[in-house]
Order: C-alpha cells, then structure tokens, then sequence
C-alpha cells in the first residue's frame, strides 16, 4: 500500500475527562517557513535557507492538548510562532476553526486574534514593565475595541481571580511580582478574549521546579473549566507527558513521530524519540534498582545536531542514528501510521512487532534492523 | 574579513558618489527650484565685476543650459582630470584634482584648502589624543570606583565640559594663560616641519579646549560601557581563573566597553577634520573651519563647495576606518 | 584521609538599602576527594551564593562572610585575596550556566584556555600552553581540536561551548571542581553528553565534584551525596539513596512531588509546594519554611518561633525540622503511596 504525505486526522483518545468532541479545531498541511541566506560581495544573492519548518502536518481537536517537543533547531518555536501567526509561512496552509489564517495580512487577522493567543516563555520580558497588570490585562478589550458588561475593569479582576492571583493587586506592576505570578499575568491576559486555542510556547521552563507544578495545574484546571485547546512547545519531556493527550516529536524541521501521549512514552517507535527519552535523568540514584534499569536503556547520540541550513539528505536523523542503513541516507521516510493514532517516519523504528517490509515495501532487499545498543 | 573590507570599501566609493550628487545638487538644483535663473546662478561664480560676457561665458562654462546629467559629469570630470576657466587672456588651468575656481580669490580652490589642511590636522589629531587619554581614563577609574569621590567630582566636571561652549572656555583660557600670565603668548600656527617644539606649544591651548569638552564626552560613555561590560559572565569567568584583577578589567573588560566608542570616535574625528570651526575662530588658526567661515561670508560658492566635498570625504573615510577597526575587535562583526 | 573541602557554618550576608540580604545563612558541609555533591535548591535559596563564596568570587563586593571555609586545611574565609586567587582556576575551578556570555566573545578559545593555563604555569611558553589547550579540547570531544583550537565561541554550538568551559576549568588538573548549573542552557540529549563527560573526567582526574541544580534528575545522576538548601539555610543533607530513598524534609517531599515523572505512572494531578519562596532580606522567623509547608501546624507552634537545628536522622543523614523522624517517616509514606490535596490557587 502507498503512503500519503497528507494524513487524515488521529483518532482522538479517548477517557481523559475533558470534551471529547471530535471536532478539529487546528489542521496544519505541509507547513514551510524558510529563512533566506544571502551571499556576495556587493550583490547578495541567496545561496540557501535555513529550512526552520520543512513540510509538517498537523491536527488538534477541540478540548485536546498536542504537546510539540524537539531540541534547539528543531523549528518548534518557529512552528509556534507560525500558529498565531506572528510570521507568515513560506508555503502550506494553516485552518484554525475553519478559517483558512495562512497568508491573511495583519487587519484581516485581528479579529481572529480573538480565536488563537499566545503564551510567551519569559515571565520577565513578555510583560511591559511601564504598564500596570490591570493595563497589561485589560489591553486586549481595547484593542479590540470591546466593551465587556460590568466595564473592563471587573473583567479584568474577575481573570486575575480565575488564575489565582489577587484581584486588588490590579494597580501593581509587573516588578512587583515573582516569577510565578508573572506567567499567571500573561495568562490571564491570554484569556482575557475567551480565546479557542491557545500557544504556548515553553510556559513553565523559566519558572522554579515548584511554581512549575502550580502552572502547570493552573493550565489544566482552566482548559477543563473553559473547554480550551491547546499547542505546547516545550523541550522538557516530562511537563509535556504530563499536560498532553496527544505529543508530536520534531527534529531539524519536520516532524517524526506523533501519536497519542501514553502510547508514545511507553512504546516510542523513532530512534530519535528513543534516545530523547532515554536521556531524560531521572530522579533515581545509580545505586538503586531503579536507577540501574534506567541507566541500562540510556542511548547517548553522538555529536551535536546538523545545521538547519544543510539538513543531511533523505532521513535526517540517519547522521546521529545507530540503525542507519543505506536506504536512510537515499530516501526520505515517510510518516506511516504503524498503530491507531501512532505515525513514524522512519525505515526501521523500534518496538515495531512487524517486519520492516511492510512499512516501506522498497526496502525488501535491505538487511534487517541491527539491535540497539544497550 | 577579507571580503569584509572589500564590501567596505566598494561602499565608502559609492557613498562619495552620492556624496559628490548631493552637493552637486544643493549648488546646482535646489537654487533653481527656489527660482533662480540661470544667469543669477552663473553670477556667483563670477568674480568681483560680473560683466555680462563674462556671465553668459560661465553659464557655457558651467553647462547651466544643458541637461543635468551633463552638468554633473563636467563637474566630476573636473575634479578628476582638471578644467579651464575663463577665455582668452584670461583663460586659467585648474589642475586636477579641480574643486572649481575661484575668482574672488583668483585661485584654484585645491591650493587654498591644502594649504589649511595641515591646521585643522594638527588640532585634530592632537586633541584627539589628548581627549582619548583622558577621557578613556577618568571613564574607566570612574567606573571601578563608582560611587566614590572622585566618580561623582570627574562627572559633575564632566557635565561642565559638555556644556560650556567652546567659545567660552577657548576664550577664557585665551584670557588667562595667553594675556594674563603669559604662558601662551601669541597661540600661532607654525607648521611642525618648521619648528616642532613651537608648533606643539602654540596648540596647547587650543588642544586642551577642544579636548575638553570631547574627553568629558568620553568619560561619560567610557564609564557607562565599562559598567555594563563589567558586570557581564566573562568577566565572572575571568575571575574564576585567577586572572589578576588587572587583566581582568583591561584585556577582558575594557576591549569590550571600547568597541562602541570606536564608532563614535569615528564619527567625531571625521566631523573634526572637516573644520574645527569654533576653536579655529576662537585661535584664530586658519584651517578648513576658518577657510568655510570666509567662504561663507564671501559668498564664495566654488571654495564652498570644494570644502563641503573634502568634509564628507573626511567622514566617509573615517567611518570606513572604524568600521574595520571594530570588525579587527569584535570577531562577530566579520562575515 | 582528610576530607578536600570542609564548609562550617558558612554565612554570606548583603547589606543593601532595603535591609540586609541573608544570601547564605548557616551553611556546613564536607567534601572528599574523588566525590560529588550535590547542591539543590531554587532560585533564591543560596546555592550559587556559596559556590562563588567558595571560589573567593565576592572579593570587591560588598558582601559579608564569616564561618569557615577549609579547603584542604587551608582556611579561606578572610584569607589574603592574593593567596585566594592563587588557588582559583589552579586548585579549585568553576564553570558556569550560560556558555555562550561566560565566554569572551573577542578571543578564540584556545587563547582563553591558554590564558588559564598560564597564570597558574607562569614558566610555560605560548607554544606549551597551546598545546595544553589543544590536548584539552581533544579530551572533552571537541573533534579536530588542533584546528577548532583558533575559532571564536560565536562559532560553536551551546554543548560544544560547555565542552570549551569543562576543558578551561579542567586544564589545571583541579581538585575541586564546581559545576554551577551546567546543563540547564543545553538540550536534554547534550545535558546527558555533559554529565557523562564530567563524570568521565572526574574519574580520570580524580576532582572533587560540585554540581550546583535545581533540576533533582540531574543530581541523581552525578552526586554521592546532596545538601538541600531552602532561604539560604540547609534543610537536608545526606548520601543521594538517604535523599530519595527515605526523603525527611517537607520541602525534599515537596520538590519530590512537584516534579512530573517520565519513569512513573502519571499522575493526574501534580503537588507543587504553595506560595512563593521568601524574601532573603525578611525571611520568615523560626523555620524559613513554615510560610509553605502543610505540616508545620503539627509542631506544636516551634515552626514559627524556633530555627529547627540540623539533626540526625540515620547516621550520616540530616535535617532541620521541627517534626519528630517518625513523624516525618508517616508522613512520607503517606505521600509516595497516596493521594494528597492540593490547591493550584495562591493562598491569599
């Protein structure tokens, strides 16, 4: 059977407790935002690009949260920032609730911007240290030119109650203000327009590990409450195993594997997901039982990630992969769903009961996959 | 780096180009937009008795009838390859390069400025020195021991220099150190090829004016990139070498702090080497400023326009040294 | 065998306008050779305050220290600075959490480690000393280090620059080496590379090891033994399998709970620790942690008016707290087995 690059969307889990419409909410299709690099002495002429996102598809349904994980260069942020358009993409097609947002210039946007927030990773520099937290969250009603009932004012007191801050501190200043709380301000301001869904790009990774739990509880307690979607960017694995239903791994641009949160942290299936994983430390010391058994499966990679500028050609995880084989490095893998909701780009992946010739029926005449090492 | 200072470079020309276009301009299009006639325009470059014949032969002369672009190319030629003024017995060769010919003078205006050149030079430079010194240094103590006595006295003083003009302080320092007590007696300029001790003499006044109020500027700025860079993790990880405070706060802190200021150096000195004109006046030392003052005030459009020419050159090369001295500094700039 | 590194009640106060910033307040430790320490805390709670005290960083600044500082017998509390700086980078040497700004970005980086290696080996030449730095460069992985040995920092990957730093640091074959968040900057597969290649290293050098974290996976991969510090005091200490094996301190249980665990069933609710840390300039009377701590109502008022002193709970494992150690053992059962209540709002 042949592949599609286009997929139709993954079936949604289902026992998480919170809506369980099926609706899709956001739908990707071959998303691509290249930078340019120029060259030349007096006449620059592009010479190449960096390939920040290079062709990724995606879908979330309403009430879901897609946790977006990857290391540095592995394009999420740009993704994120994509999203909500804060930039514009090379190519491709972004569909929020219906709405076709991808090449809308910025006054066709702004309505919108009612339907898609952000949340920033920066506690400190996402919010304007001249503005008081009542001005910071009540901006979004000016500019939007609403008058909710009641006046901006009581609105604003009621979201600065609704993410547990104390709604008599709206005349203070962001500096007036711990880590934690700030974050809480930038969401509040992110829900002042009752937004569907919701970007946040690395909400928790400048906060304490203990204000990071109190975050994170906020986020879901307010998703069950308002029947908010959400697309998480982060780089720490365990905040996103923990906040996701479904998780989409990235590397060098495009997206390798996806599929519903449990399955993928019990069975990852791409040797990259295996090794991001493995490497997580855990908070078990070496002389305990637990600690051995993690240290047994950890897979160390080699070398630093390529540059996005030359992403090796065909799989372009075949440079740091143990499994690589020669059909890795001449054609390009592409996402197979290999369980309900479970898709992998790659020619060999783990935990795969099947033979591999099913996957990619060309690579019949390869040898079989080489185990990993231990 | 390379191709860092041939981009540099290839720039510096075309911004002279431009340069050249925009003065051309200025004396040549923008009077006409203001409504002058042709015959108006040719008269300033005439001379003392503006006859009739010798109007309408500069009208020719200059091209003012032809179209623009020819204009501007016999000006360009000229500087580049030398004119010829005047007909007859009275026709004048201007050597190359040729800024145009004045007749109120009745000299070429190359020789006029070159020989102001050394003036404006020597002031320049010497006070640069002086101004660097002293204010890179009061800049750096200033900002190790900040808070202190003499951070608050160097910048309040420093205040001063910025504000008092340099009219006031060149004239009173004439006052007290070349009349009163005569330290200074008769501020003259004698060239350094004649008589270097007495050259550097006759400028001291004039170089500690100047300086003055340039080394309050640097102090501020000094202290303030001393501050920020000292307080920057490499120099944290200097320390946690063992690295003698010293080097620490000169090869890793203040070769940082200095790049920014190499800029501005740059723009002040080109700016300096146009005419210094207050102190020149102040001196009475004839340099380029003094030679723009009389230009001006002469109505004197050639020797006007020469010297806005040798200005912006000035400038451009300066900027154009800075910029490749910050990239020889800063490793990051270089692509 | 002596241990390298002795800390006795080490204080490191700021005075400031708005009061005095107890940084550090009441710290002790020992370190012995060949072994890591762990120090954990967040933000605020003074571990890197000490680490620099250690280290004679706060020479010129306006703060205060007293206690003692023995490393290797040698006092270093009010020392001679020039002695102090001596042994920084040659005995005892530091690296630091953001490679990219904590190295110079005019220089290659082979001078910088040359640098180093020259003001502790005044009687080497250039060539010698850049040789040293080639050969560390090779040592920490960078590849072909003898050409990478003339590139600027700008040029290098955030992994490849900590690489740089542990080379710079190592390059006079320390005793004591401190690690101030190594790894939060870098991504989780170049963090394993780090902590593996410092590890590595610290057997083949046999250095004393400070790894100074917020992050308890990345303590229990390296330390022998940890020091937990909450508003600059210690409030629990012992070997890494006491720590997470038998945790005793509300605060150690707190960090334990907020944490969501990759090798463990999820859970659907995660237990941060309420409120926010302390002032350092008004930190709370009695025990600094009272303010947060749920069972502080069970001690019989002392939370709020008595310091808890560190005590004994098993030999070789301490704690400040107030409760009694069977009431602490109950109560951390209670928690890695069941449920707890918690609340994401702020108290008020």
């Amino acid at each position: 059977m042949t592949e599609e690059q286009t997929q139709s969307p993954p079936v949604p889990e289902s026992g998480n407790g919170s809506a369980q419409s099926n609706e899709e909410l956001l739908r990707v299709t071959d998303l691509v935002r290249h930078f340019p690099v120029t060259r030349g002495i007096i006449f620059r002429q592009k010479v190449g690009a960096v390939r920040a996102v290079d062709g990724i598809n995606l879908s979330v349904s309403k009430g879901q949260t897609l946790g977006l994980v990857g290391e540095s260069g592995c394009g999420k942020t740009t993704t994120g920032r994509l999203l909500t358009r804060l930039d514009e993409p090379t190519s491709g097609q972004i569909v929020i609730d219906g709405h076709d947002v991808t090449h809308l210039r910025t006054r066709q946007m702004r309505p919108l911007r009612r339907e898609i927030q952000m949340i920033f990773q920066d506690p400190y520099s996402s919010l304007n240290p001249r503005h008081t937290v009542g001005a910071i969250v009540g901006a979004p009603y000016r500019l939007q030119g609403l008058k909710p009932p009641g006046g901006i004012k009581r609105s604003v007191q009621e979201l600065l109650e609704l993410v547990g801050l104390n709604p008599e501190h709206y005349n203070r200043y962001p500096h007036e203000f711990s880590g934690g709380q700030r974050q809480r301000i930038g969401i509040a301001r992110t829900l002042a327009l009752r937004p569907k869904l919701i970007v946040a790009d690395e909400p928790v990774s400048a906060l304490d590990v203990s204000i990071q739990a109190q975050v994170v509880n906020l986020l879901e307690d307010l998703q069950d409450e308002l029947g908010l979607t959400y697309v998480v960017i982060a780089h720490d694995l365990s905040v996103v195993r923990h906040i996701s239903d479904h998780v989409a791994v990235m590397y060098l641009g495009k997206i390798v594997e996806v599929a519903p949160r449990d399955e993928l942290y019990a069975r990852p299936r791409h040797p990259y997901t295996v090794a991001l994983l493995s490497a997580v430390p855990v908070p078990e010391p070496p002389g305990t039982a637990a600690g051995q058994k993690k240290r047994r499966g950890r897979i160390t990679l080699e070398g630093d990630v390529p540059s996005p500028l030359a992403p090796p050609p065909a799989c372009r995880f075949h440079t740091r992969c143990w499994k690589a084989q020669q059909i890795c490095k001449t054609q390009e893998p592409p996402l197979a769903e290999l369980a309900p909701g479970h898709k992998v780009a790659c020619h060999f992946p783990e935990n795969t009961p099947q033979q591999h010739e099913e996957i990619t029926p060309q690579a019949q005449q390869a040898p079989a996959d080489p185990a990993p090492p231990s | 780096m390379i191709s860092f200072i041939i981009r540099r470079l290839i720039a510096a020309v075309f911004l002279l180009i431009i340069v050249s276009m925009v003065v051309f301009a200025i004396f040549f299009i923008l009077p006409k937009l203001g409504g002058q006639t042709n015959y108006g325009l040719a008269t300033q470059y005439v001379g003392r008795n503006p006859t009739r014949a010798a109007v309408l032969q500069m009208i020719d002369q200059l091209g003012l009838n032809k179209p623009l672009y020819l204009q501007y190319w016999a000006y360009l030629k000229a500087i580049v390859a030398g004119g010829h003024y005047g007909t007859g017995t009275s026709s004048v060769y201007c050597p190359p390069p040729c800024f145009g010919y004045s007749f109120k003078n009745q000299q070429p205006v190359w020789p006029a400025m070159v020989s102001d050149i050394p003036v404006t030079l020597s002031l320049a430079i010497g006070a640069a020195i002086l101004w660097l010194i002293a204010g890179i240094g009061i800049g750096v103590v200033s900002a190790l021991k900040r808070g202190s006595i003499f951070d608050r006295f160097s910048m309040t003083i420093a205040l001063a220099g910025v504000s008092l003009p340099i009219f006031f302080t060149g004239l009173i320092s004439l006052e007290l150190f070349s009349y009163k007590w005569p330290i200074f007696p008769n501020v003259q300029f004698v060239p350094f090829t004649q008589n270097p001790a007495l050259w550097a003499r006759n400028l001291i006044l004039p170089w500690v004016t100047l300086a003055f109020l340039y080394a309050a500027l640097y102090a501020r700025l000094t202290r303030a990139g001393m501050l920020e860079t000292m307080g920057e993790d490499y120099i944290r990880t200097a320390r946690a070498k063992g690295l003698p405070e010293r080097t620490v706060i000169f090869k890793h802190g203040l070769r940082a702090a200095l790049t920014p200021i190499v800029t501005i150096f740059g723009m002040d000195i080109g700016l300096l080497l146009g005419g210094a004109v207050l102190t020149e006046y102040t001196f009475s030392l004839h340099g380029l400023g003094l030679f723009t003052i009389e230009a001006i005030q002469n109505q004197d459009f050639p020797e006007i326009m020469g010297v806005v020419m040798l200005a912006a050159f000035f400038v451009v090369i300066a900027n154009l040294v800075v910029d490749i001295l910050y990239a020889v500094l800063d490793p990051r700039v270089r692509y | 065998m002596a241990p390298l590194l002795e800390v006795e009640d080490l204080r490191i106060h700021f005075p400031t306008d708005d009061g005095l910033v107890k940084s550090v307040d009441g710290v002790s430790f020992s370190l012995d050779r060949g072994s890591t320490l762990g120090i954990v805390g967040e933000s605020g709670s003074g571990k890197s305050v000490t680490s620099l005290g250690i280290m004679g960083l706060h020479q010129g600044t306006s703060a205060r220290i007293t206690g003692e500082i023995k490393l290797d017998g040698e006092e270093l509390v009010g020392a001679d600075p020039a002695r102090v700086r001596e042994l920084r980078g040659g005995k005892m040497a530091m690296i630091f959490q953001d490679p990219l700004s904590s190295l110079h970005p005019y220089f290659k980086i082979g001078d910088q480690i040359a640098e180093a290696y020259r003001i502790h080996h005044p009687d080497a030449s250039k060539k010698q000393a850049r040789q040293r730095a080639v050969d560390m460069l090779g040592r920490v992985g960078i590849s072909r280090p003898s050409v990478q040995v003339d590139s600027y920092p700008h040029q290098f990957s955030g992994g490849m620059r900590q690489r740089v730093m542990i080379a710079m640091a190592l390059c006079n074959d320390p005793e004591l080496l401190i690690a101030d968040e190594p790894t939060t900057a870098l991504d989780v597969t170049v963090q394993a590379q780090i902590l593996d290649l410092i590890s590595d290293l610290q057997s083949e050098f046999g250095s004393a090891v400070i790894i100074i974290t917020h992050d308890l996976g990345v303590v229990a991969e390296l330390a022998d033994d940890i020091l937990v510090m909450y508003a600059g005091r210690p409030v629990e200490y012992g070997s890494a399998v006491d720590i997470f094996g038998q945790p005793s301190h509300p605060y150690t249980w707190g960090l334990l709970a907020s944490m969501p665990r990759i090798d463990r069933e999820r859970t659907t609710r995660l237990v941060p620790i309420p409120g926010t840390p302390p002032s350092l300039i008004k930190v709370p009377s009695g025990c600094p942690f009272h303010p947060r701590c749920r069972y502080a109502s069970q001690t019989g008022g002392k939370s709020q008016s008595e310091v808890p002193p560190l005590r004994e709970v098993t030999p070789g494992h301490l704690s400040a707290c107030h409760l009694t150690a069977a009431q602490r053992t109950e109560f951390w059962t209670q928690l890695s087995g069941g449920e707890v209540r918690e609340d994401s709002k702020e108290p008020a």
